[in-house]
């Protein structure tokens, strides 16, 4: 290359002719545009924007030009070298999508086929439910309280107001434990925990009490000798049978929806007094919206108060218990209670593993 | 209790416009706490069915089975004279019947042509037996009156006139209420507390059937010597005599018809009557054939050894616990159960004792328990019976027996015992007016209060204020002698709020006192189980009730403490006596369960309470202390009791069998294995934060050569997992290779906070050792070995190649060992992570004869 040139035409220099530049520029339009795969296209690219390509020899020649000339004959070489990329990135842009779209349909799967390598695991609907209700009471600022399977009777009984040889005893079907002097039992009820409860901690209490129970029911499609029940307990000043109704009513609807309500009618256990069946208001009751027995309550009977050394005059309470056998029966539309028990995995798996 | 409608409806003081239909009854009734579980209405008869008087009766003879011809006066205006009458008198029809219970001149329920009893059973004239049968002539059960088919329905003489329409005579526009009575309330046990109970729902008067008076003789002197022992407990024992009944004088229609609409079977006038009063009045009522009894009426405890033979001709072994009521032959009734057989009253009795009891309930509730003797005088007794109705129900039986049989009543009345006339008032009970509203949470009118109390029978008085009650004005109640559960303010309080109808009691939800959540423990026991379903596992719940059997199966050995079991005194299924004391046979029986049902992959868990029975102390005698009910117990008192139970560790076990990665397009499947067992496991054992260890063991049911312990790392044992042993399966008919884990909860540490890591940001270094060792050194040993040796620096070892083969040797295999290596303050040099590395090795080495590879 000659040094700086005033007199030096670019007119004159071969590679910065226009013309010869125009010619690059379309030479290189049509080149890209004829190639069909991005791989032709990219070995093209040396010859039409590689250094030894018309317009990056041009452009070597512009510091040879006068200050004055560089200027113009700059901008033009430009315009051609961006006019040239510009082409190569348009074609590279479709290459790219056509080839995209090709290996992309090559990839294509059948996307029914399974993806089930491992068996998806499940629980148990009354370990569902149970937790579900617990946690509905939590939610109120109720805790969690639990106790044995085999209990002593008088927790199961006596201290709840079960009088020995009354027919409130033997209502209850219970299995009892060898040997007979041992005064043990299989709980028949999540009641002794009551008791615990309330032997156990300061008062106020506030509990529910979710647990597995034993009747010496056979086992058929609405009985089943080993069930589970949950239980509330509240023991505070000023607890009203109202409270109790409040309580229900707020359970019922966490359960079964906005519209469910609870009725009360009169009945009778031996640990509260006064007693009643719980009825819920059941809107997807199968022929229709109704009530349907859901369980037993009441006001806490002074003599269990008495038993557990609270005072019956400056504390009062209510109990309420539900199967929850008996729940996951009819909100679940549960045809046979057999089925809770045999452990077919097509049964718990129906539950997958909520909440 | 079954009852009709019409029976309670006759008690109770209702405007003839005002009577309540009979679901109207169920619904008041349920509503004052009655658990009415059916209201059956007696099935409609519609058509001609009158009374008829059989005139003459042919029998067929030349049928396999007795038949019938008779003719059947109908009344003049439903007599057919035509046909084969053969000049017979107007007002009869023939009827071929194939009952023989009757005789001529009986009178009996005809249906006629055009009449449709229960369960569309259309009457016509038809042929039969060569003969037109022109009606027919009825059967209880054909009229829905109850179940008894035994033979047609023949009315007492004189009860009705041939023609006469039987719809009404026979009470058939009414319905049975079948009602289950809590055990409280024993007075609702007859038609006279029921009534009782609708009068208050209906809040209409009520006439008390006790109070009916009867044209008796004056008492006058005893009806029969009679002596209470003491120990007998007995409360009252009320006798009368009647003479000269007509052993064959049926029972009046009416009664009859009540009986069998309450289930209870017609048998004879004196049966009846006795059974009819109980219902009536809620009294068991007992008549003895007074010819059969010997000298004076003791009641007293058994003697030991002594015997009876009860009327359901049984003879009994008495315990000295059982009351009997004894002549000097020796026992004659199992007091408030069963009477006795030999007393019985029979077809050719005419003279007759009646007997009225009352007995201790306790008493009476173990010797129906004792002799399997559920009768419906025991289920009174139990129940409480109102002490001062034994004299009006005797009275009732005596005069209804004198009424229907023609008998004679002797004026000789007894009545012995602390609760002979007059009969102790209950207790007062006193109650501040406002605990009702206190109770409910609302509040009620004053006279309200009252007013339910009296209703229910209670002496109300109204104190304006009761000193002891902080000056708040208060009653004093004094219950019925049928109430004997009203004893305490809490129990009129019930009575006031039921009455008052719990439908006015308003809802609110109160502000429970703020809880902490669930306890640690008990979000643990949540996390593993859905960690286990999260793993693949379904959860199964299966019995607790187990063979003894199953520890053989388990191949456990003889001292093995599973083997110690809890029994049950009373189990449902003999073979399944015991409580499991280990979860996996009921995983086992699912598995034998879902298999047989054609699901062979299958991966089972379960968490639950085992019983551990501890090992029988000697010279225990397992004697639970007695506590009291009245006051709380003092702690050691509880201690006891509480320390008296077995353990009950909550435990959780899984099962494995068949496939764990199912074959798929994708490729082939993978069995489920000992390691899966063991990864369950230690699944369970990082949701506490613990990082189990396994060490191999020998532990029954697993295979001994691929059982592994898994242990804390202070050594505390939390369980085993692995594959079965083979043997176990076979038995079980388990499928091959089943593999299990089970581990005790309660051992795992509940750590509520776990302490944050410093997580280093310098890069790591990454090494592999390849270690040659004596095939039979345990890899978590060398792992071990290696972590120690690697000290701080060593991140993580993890082993990623197992191999054996000839080129390590025979008895050799070779373990690598993918080794992390990171400091915390900067970055590790290679040469720093090589000596760190190197000294693991060494450690290795040292311990386990380890090389280089």
């Amino acid at each position: 290359m000659s040094g700086t040139n005033d007199l030096y035409d670019p007119k004159q220099v071969a590679a910065l002719d226009p013309e010869t530049l125009d010619a690059a520029r379309t030479e290189a339009s049509a080149a890209f545009a004829g190639a069909t795969t991005l791989e032709a296209l990219t070995a093209l690219k040396p010859a039409h924007l590689g250094d030894r390509s018309p317009v990056l020899t041009a452009r070597r020649e512009i510091g040879a030009l006068p200050p004055q000339a560089r200027s113009e004959s700059g901008k033009r070489v430009n315009e051609v070298r961006q006019a040239i990329q510009a082409a190569y990135d348009e074609r590279h842009a479709v290459l790219s999508a056509e080839r995209d779209e090709r290996v992309l349909a090559e990839e294509a799967v059948d996307v029914t086929l399974p993806g089930d390598r491992h068996a998806r695991g499940s629980r148990h609907p009354l370990t569902q439910i149970s937790e579900r209700i617990a946690d509905i009471f939590v939610g109120m600022g109720y805790e969690v309280a639990e106790g044995p399977e085999v209990e002593s009777e008088w927790l199961n009984f006596d201290a709840l107001n079960f009088l020995p040889d009354h027919p409130a005893r033997t209502m209850q079907d219970t299995f009892h434990v060898e040997p007979p002097a041992a005064r043990q039992v299989l709980r028949t009820h999540t009641s002794p925990v009551q008791i615990r409860t309330l032997l156990e901690r300061d008062l106020p209490v506030w509990v529910v009490c979710p647990g597995r129970t034993f009747r010496t029911d056979e086992l058929d499609a609405t009985h089943t000798p080993v069930f589970h029940q949950v239980e509330g307990l509240a023991v505070d000043e000023g607890i009203t049978m109202a409270h109790l109704k409040g309580t229900l009513d707020a359970f019922a609807q966490a359960m079964f929806g906005r519209e469910s309500v609870t009725r009360l009618r009169p009945s009778f256990f031996p640990f509260t007094e006064p007693s009643a069946e719980v009825d819920v208001w059941f809107p997807e009751k199968r022929g229709g919206a109704g009530w349907v027995e859901w369980g037993g309550c009441g006001m806490v009977d002074p003599n269990v108060l008495r038993a557990c050394g609270v005072d019956p005059d400056k504390y009062s309470g209510f109990a309420f218990g539900m199967g929850l056998e008996r729940t996951l029966q009819f909100r679940n539309g549960l045809p046979d209670m057999r089925d809770m028990v045999e452990g077919d995995v097509r049964f718990t798996s129906a539950f997958a593993v909520e909440p | 209790m079954r009852v009709p409608v019409s029976w309670l409806l006759q008690h109770v003081d209702l405007p003839p416009d005002g009577v309540p239909s009979a679901d109207a009854v169920g619904e008041a009734l349920i509503r004052v706490g009655l658990e009415v579980e059916d209201v059956a209405p007696i099935p409609a008869t519609t058509g001609p069915l009158v009374v008829g008087r059989v005139r003459s009766i042919e029998e067929l003879t030349e049928y396999k089975k007795p038949i019938r011809y008779c003719r059947v006066d109908v009344g003049p205006e439903h007599g057919d004279t035509g046909g084969d009458a053969e000049g017979e008198g107007a007002g009869t029809r023939g009827i071929v019947c194939g009952a023989t219970n009757f005789v001529e001149g009986d009178l009996v329920v005809v249906a006629l042509p055009g009449a449709v009893l229960p369960g569309d059973f259309a009457i016509a004239a038809r042929t039969t037996y060569g003969h037109v049968s022109d009606g027919m002539i009825c059967a209880l059960d054909e009229l829905g009156l109850g179940d008894d088919h035994s033979g047609i329905l023949v009315l007492p003489p004189g009860t009705a006139d041939p023609g006469d329409d039987a719809t009404a005579l026979l009470g058939l526009d009414d319905a049975v209420l079948d009602i289950a009575v809590t055990p409280d309330r024993g007075y609702c046990l007859s038609v006279r507390g029921l009534a009782r109970e609708l009068a208050c729902a209906l809040d209409a008067p009520y006439g008390d059937p006790a109070l009916l008076g009867h044209d008796l003789p004056a008492a006058d002197g005893d009806a029969w010597p009679v002596r209470l022992e003491p120990e007998s407990a007995c409360r009252r024992f009320v006798a009368r005599r009647v003479t000269d009944l007509d052993p064959t004088a049926p029972s009046p229609w009416w009664m009859r018809r009540r009986l069998l609409l309450c289930g209870v079977r017609p048998i004879s006038l004196a049966v009846d009557v006795t059974n009819y009063v109980m219902l009536e009045l809620g009294q068991p009522m007992h008549a003895y054939d007074a010819s059969a009894v010997r000298g004076d009426i003791v009641v007293r405890r058994a003697a030991a050894d002594e015997k009876i033979t009860t009327l359901d001709d049984v003879q009994r072994a008495l315990d000295p616990d059982d009351v009997v009521i004894t002549d000097e032959s020796g026992p004659i009734g199992l007091a408030g159960v069963m009477g006795g057989g030999p007393t019985e009253v029979g077809a050719g009795t005419s003279d007759v004792l009646l007997e009225a009891g009352v007995w201790d309930p306790p008493s009476v509730a173990r010797t129906a328990r004792r002799h399997r003797l559920p009768s419906e005088a025991a289920r009174r007794y139990e129940r409480e019976v109102d002490p001062a109705v034994a004299r009006a129900a005797t009275d009732r039986a005596a005069w209804l027996l004198a009424h229907y049989g023609g008998a004679t009543v002797a004026s000789g009345v007894t009545d012995e015992g602390p609760f002979s006339d007059p009969v102790p008032t209950p207790a007062p009970v006193l109650m501040a007016l406002d605990l009702p509203d206190r109770v409910a949470g609302r509040r009620y009118e004053r006279g309200a209060v009252v007013r339910r109390l009296s209703q229910i029978g209670c002496g109300v008085e109204v104190a304006a204020a009761d000193p002891g009650d902080g000056g708040a004005a208060g009653l004093r109640a004094t219950p019925p002698t049928w109430r004997p559960d009203l004893t305490r303010p809490a129990d009129l309080v019930e009575e006031v709020l039921r009455l008052e109808g719990y439908d006015g009691i308003p809802s609110e939800l109160p502000a429970a006192h703020p809880g902490t959540g669930l306890t640690l423990g008990q979000r643990r026991r949540r996390q593993v189980s859905r960690a286990l379903a999260d793993a693949g596992y379904d959860e199964v719940l299966p019995s607790p009730f187990v063979a003894p059997s199953v520890f053989d199966a388990l191949g456990l050995d003889a001292d093995d403490p599973r083997r110690r079991a809890l029994r049950l005194a009373n189990p449902l299924d003999a073979d399944r006596a015991l409580m499991a004391t280990t979860l996996l046979p009921g995983l086992l029986d699912a598995v034998v369960r879902n298999v047989s049902r054609g699901l062979r992959d299958l991966a089972l868990y379960q968490v639950g309470q085992v019983v551990r029975p501890g090992a029988e102390e000697p010279g225990s005698t397992n004697q639970a202390p007695v506590l009291p009910v009245d006051s709380r117990p003092d702690d050691a008192a509880i201690a006891e009791v509480l320390a008296g139970l077995p353990d009950q560790p909550l435990r959780v076990g899984a099962v494995l069998a068949g496939a764990w990665d199912r074959a798929g397009w994708w490729g082939p499947g993978r069995a489920a294995d000992w390691a899966d067992a063991i990864e369950a496991a230690r699944l369970v054992g990082r949701v506490y934060g613990a990082d189990l260890e396994v060490a191999a063991d020998r532990h029954a049911p697993w295979h001994p050569g691929r059982c592994a312990a898994l242990r804390l790392p202070d050594g505390t044992l939390v369980g085993h997992a692995g594959e079965l042993h083979p043997k176990v399966l076979e038995t079980l008919g388990l499928p091959a290779r089943t593999c299990a884990m089970e581990l005790e909860l309660d051992r795992l540490p509940l750590v509520e906070v776990r302490p944050s890591p410093a997580v280093s940001p310098f890069p790591p270094v990454l090494l592999d050792v390849a270690l040659v060792l004596d095939a039979d050194v345990p890899a978590a040993s060398v792992a071990t070995a290696l972590r120690d040796g690697g000290g701080d620096l060593l991140e993580d070892v993890r082993l990623f190649d197992v191999y054996t083969g000839a080129q390590v040797g025979e008895g050799k295999r070779s373990l690598a060992f993918a080794l992390r290596l990171r400091a915390p303050d900067r970055t590790l040099t290679l040469e720093e992570a090589s000596a760190r590395r190197d000294a693991a090795v060494a450690t290795a080495a040292e311990r386990h004869g380890a090389r280089l590879r």
